[in-house]
């Protein structure tokens, strides 16, 4: 018994993208009920059908948005755990407690204001208060550092950014990747992007020189190899297989999705890095790729175009070899060859302009365009597409993908 | 800016190019990682060492992640490694600690471990951080921070390339 093709996404709602800071003064409560609310009337349901939440990073509370929607009872509340790593992997949550019994309609959605805070600065943020303020005691004293934070604190790396550089480093290093396939990456979401003008935030064409004249933040990653930051809000509605024949929306079949990863890897990132040498300079998704090509029973090549988690343009080059598109070690020249572009690229990547460029929703805007591909109206439609992959991370453990097919 | 009666103190202290404050001044440390602060601040470095099957582990933790036994032995480090990957932040985490960069922190594979139990992150100090290597030796030197802690840190074996004997 497994999930595959048993659910199926039926209804999709977004707030607009803002830049981050910008959706003030809404309140992230208030957009992930308007997410909500337009992604059951995409698929022609009400908040009265609506009884579960299959969500992940905590991204919401649902006793919040239940109880001011009305919702009238709420059969299923369940989150991945961690963060971002989990967003496609929620889709097969949803898909689980449907076809478990537990629930019959599940929104799966992220609501994200960075106005008084900024994603990724929490551990700096936290670290340098702490420092500021431990000579007088302060709001930290007695409390909140435990006895593994002093093996970190002091070595100057303290952000997401600073850890996926160290990936990266190690990537080039074994492999011979190039900063001018990063570039490519980042060149290519661009492009989609720009085709994109409802909802992609950055829309400037961009020059290779551009690319190498960009500020370099943790060297070897420049500004344009980081997600944009961004507000907003998307939510999906998953039922199951049956139910979804009869509503308003073209079915997108949940044919298998996993989330997880090695013991080892959870404390990976953004901490020790002590994940074994074959796995080190990877993104973490190679357990999770297999077990979801298993469930949904095709190979890569089936795959008509992938939504990868893009919070730093070289996760893109290892999760290509991590799923399968390409060779280990094999993903910097397989994206310079141009594979990953839209209209001629053997494997579309990101054809919504991604993290890097339309906008940072916590990757709901990957799921979001899964679902727009396979419904025939993407901006940037691949023809014909049946079948797309959309994931979630490399972060700490759960990374997380999901197969949909139409 | 070079008028030091005028100028606001900076948060984090006296700063320099290449070394990343120590803003942590104490370990915090509990009875399972209070051994590894007082032989820091006696300059050695020790590492928690499965006594079963021999996996370090550093930070302690409660049990091994091989062989899942909890027992542990404290086994003093050469100190010396090799640099297995870095970055050079070249943009401050904050406006304050701008005097800081172009500084190199990188993870650090431990000589007499076997790999990725007994990594270390850290600041790679006393170089010119545009010859950093992956591969490159280096050695543990402690910079001692208050009467708790000493930070480790490391730089390369033989001092900068060019600084002579």
């Amino acid at each position: 018994m497994s999930i595959k093709d048993q659910a199926a996404v039926v209804g999709v709602g977004a707030t607009p993208y803002y830049k981050r800071g910008q959706s003030y003064p809404q309140s992230e409560l208030e957009m992930a009920c308007k997410a909500t609310l337009l992604a059951l009337e995409d698929a022609g349901l009400t908040i009265n059908d609506l009884d579960g939440f299959a969500i992940y990073s905590y991204s919401c509370d649902p006793a919040q948005v239940a109880s001011t929607l009305g919702v009238p009872e709420v059969r299923f509340a369940a989150s991945l755990t961690s963060g971002g790593g989990g967003c496609a992997g929620a889709l097969g949550l949803a898909a689980a407690a449907i076809h478990g019994g537990m629930a019959n309609v599940c929104v799966t959605l992220m609501t994200l204001q960075q106005h008084k805070r900024r994603l990724g600065g929490s551990a700096v943020d936290g670290v340098l208060a702490y420092a500021t303020m431990s000579e007088g005691g302060g709001a930290y004293g007695g409390s909140g550092i435990g006895p593994s934070v002093a093996f970190t604190a002091n070595n100057g790396l303290l952000s997401p950014g600073h850890s996926f550089s160290l990936l990266t480093k190690r990537h080039m290093h074994q492999y011979g990747t190039k900063r001018e396939h990063m570039a490519e990456v980042v060149m290519s979401s661009r492009e989609n992007a720009i085709r994109r003008p409802l909802t992609a935030l950055n829309r400037k064409p961009l020059t290779i020189d551009d690319y190498f004249n960009a500020r370099m933040i943790s060297d070897p990653l420049c500004l344009l190899d980081y997600t944009m930051e961004s507000d907003g809000a998307v939510a999906v509605i998953t039922v199951s297989a049956e139910r979804a024949r009869d509503l308003r929306q073209p079915p997108v079949y949940i044919m298998g999705s996993a989330h997880g990863g090695t013991g080892r890897w959870g404390p990976a990132i953004f901490r020790y890095f002590q994940a074994p040498d074959d796995e080190f300079a990877s993104s973490g998704h190679r357990p999770v790729a297999k077990r979801v090509y298993e469930m949904a029973g095709i190979t890569p090549g089936d795959v008509d175009v992938a939504l990868l988690y893009d919070h730093f343009s070289p996760m893109v080059i290892m999760q290509l070899e991590d799923y399968g598109f390409c060779g280990i070690g094999e993903g910097g020249p397989f994206v310079a060859d141009g594979n990953i572009r839209w209209g001629t690229g053997s494997i579309p990547v990101n054809t919504h302009g991604g993290n890097l460029s339309e906008a940072y929703i916590i990757g709901m805007t990957h799921v979001r365009e899964a679902v727009e591909q396979l419904r025939g109206v993407a901006v940037n439609q691949v023809e014909d597409a049946e079948i797309a992959l959309v994931t979630g991370g490399p972060a700490s453990l759960p990374v997380s993908a999901t197969l949909l097919r139409r | 800016m070079t008028d030091s009666s005028t100028a606001t103190p900076n948060p984090f202290g006296e700063l320099r190019q290449g070394v990343f404050p120590s803003i942590l001044k104490d370990p915090h440390a509990d009875e399972t990682t209070q051994p590894f602060w007082d032989a820091a601040a006696d300059g050695r470095l020790v590492a928690t060492r499965c006594t079963n099957c021999g996996t370090f582990r550093i930070p302690p933790a409660p049990y091994c992640y091989a062989c899942q036994h909890t027992d542990t032995e404290w086994v003093e480090l050469p100190g010396t490694g090799t640099i297995y990957t870095f970055t050079i932040v070249r943009h401050p985490l904050a406006p304050d600690l701008a005097p800081t960069v172009p500084y190199a922190s990188g993870v650090i594979e431990l000589d007499g471990t076997q790999g990725a139990g007994a990594r270390m992150i850290c600041n790679i100090v006393d170089v010119d951080v545009e010859t950093v290597q992956i591969g490159d030796r280096v050695e543990i030197v402690w910079e001692r921070v208050s009467d708790t802690m000493s930070t480790p840190r490391v730089r390369p074996i033989g001092g900068p390339p060019g600084a002579g004997a």
